[in-house]
């Protein structure tokens, strides 16, 4: 149990890693033309709805990575 | 550097002598005040006061307001006013129940300080990768960032000692990492927070003297959240703060709704007869970290605190890995 929890913080420690390489080069470049004064908002209305989707994606790999590692445990 | 030396050494003293020495005497008015709540997780009938709020407050102003009379920053001022205005929101709850949604919508509101004075930078650092520009994202960040940490910290403040004991390990880890990436300036100003949080485990640790409340909880979590923002250290910030974002994450999975613990139908721990904790095969009950820490076996509360203690020294040599790898790019 206790080397799952330490796992479990190291899968969550890469996850974040790896995350932070996707956000930074492929979200950051993002960049919109066309727009006038607005395309920096319109980008990062872009960028915000990539990000929140990222974020559910690593939500959903977090869970399966969760019950993957404490499958025993919670079923409790 | 070297000038720094003095208001560093004053606001870490200060920080820790005025909560050593303001909590006895809260102690003595909550208990003549009746404040206290009966300790669960004690065989016998053993009541213990809160909150210790107000003592960490006020270590947390004393040291600050030194360290602003020498450096003058607004960041020390941003981190103030929100760290303040978490105390006024966890001290309203404290005194009153309020319902699941209060805390979070009232700790964004406390975070628009940061936003006003300026204290932020836009560009979030990650490390390997370099940094990314978010502008109007950023905002968003802010706003959730108090909460989040503020509820962290809360959620995690179940056991005699675990809040304030986690909070030392993870801010002294913070501010290393601070010092690492050689933003001195804030990494002097986030070591009153370890220095407070130090000085009331002395109380709060097993068995405890007294409890943080909702007031002390919030205030050490939203304070540590603005030392992230401010610093531009949000991402380090996170993985010091994994244990506690496991048991939020853990926690909200399995109940999969907001909602204050209070609200929770099912009993994740009971005891055993000699008075240890031991995880329930309750299925309405959540799971928290401190479930699946007992799920190998019943323990003490004694060596379920240092069990977690362990995970966030874990968490904070992550940090300072992360740290080192801020300065190297692919």
């Amino acid at each position: 149990m206790k080397s799952g929890l330490f796992g479990f913080l190291f899968g969550m420690w890469v996850l974040i890693i790896v995350g932070g390489g996707i956000v930074v080069t492929i979200l950051g470049p993002i960049t919109i033309s066309g727009f006038g004064d607005y395309n920096w908002f319109i980008a990062s209305v872009i960028k915000t709805i990539v990000a929140l989707v990222l974020v559910v994606i690593w939500i959903l790999i977090l869970s399966k990575l969760k019950n993957w590692i404490f499958k025993k445990e919670i079923k409790l | 550097m070297i000038d720094l030396l003095i208001p560093t050494m004053i606001s870490c003293i200060v920080a820790f002598v005025v909560v050593f020495v303001m909590t006895p005497p809260l102690m003595k008015i909550l208990q003549k005040n009746n404040l206290a709540v009966k300790d669960m997780n004690k065989k016998e009938d053993v009541m213990v006061v809160r909150p210790g709020g107000p003592a960490i407050i006020t270590g947390i102003i004393a040291s600050e307001i030194v360290l602003y009379a020498f450096l003058q920053m607004n960041e020390i001022l941003a981190i103030l006013i929100t760290t303040s205005a978490a105390f006024v929101v966890g001290y309203v709850d404290d005194r009153k129940v309020m319902g699941g949604w209060f805390k979070p919508v009232a700790l964004a509101v406390s975070a628009i300080p940061i936003i006003v004075l300026g204290a932020y930078d836009t560009d979030l650092a990650f490390p390997l990768f370099g940094t990314v520009q978010i502008p109007a994202l950023y905002l968003v960040l802010i706003i959730f960032m108090i909460p989040i940490t503020g509820n962290t910290i809360n959620s995690i403040d179940v056991l005699n000692g675990v809040a304030s004991g986690f909070m030392v390990i993870a801010s002294f880890s913070l501010s290393i990492c601070l010092f690492i990436i050689q933003n001195y300036e804030i990494a002097i100003v986030s070591l009153p927070l370890g220095f407070v949080s130090l000085a009331f485990y002395k109380y709060h640790k097993v068995p405890s003297k007294i409890f943080p409340g909702d007031s002390g909880a919030l205030t050490l979590g939203a304070m540590y959240g603005a030392i992230a923002i401010v610093g531009g250290v949000e991402i380090i910030a996170a993985i010091a703060l994994l244990p506690a974002v496991i048991n939020s994450f853990l926690f909200l999975s399995s109940v999969k709704r907001v909602v204050e613990h209070r609200q929770i139908k099912g009993k994740p721990v009971d005891h055993t007869d000699d008075f240890r904790l031991k995880a329930t095969g309750d299925k309405k009950a959540p799971v928290t970290l401190v479930r699946l820490i007992l799920a190998g076996g019943p323990l003490f509360e004694k060596q379920v605190g240092h069990m977690i203690f362990k995970l966030t020294i874990f968490s904070g040599v992550l940090a300072v890995i992360t740290a080192f790898m801020m300065g190297v790019a692919l």
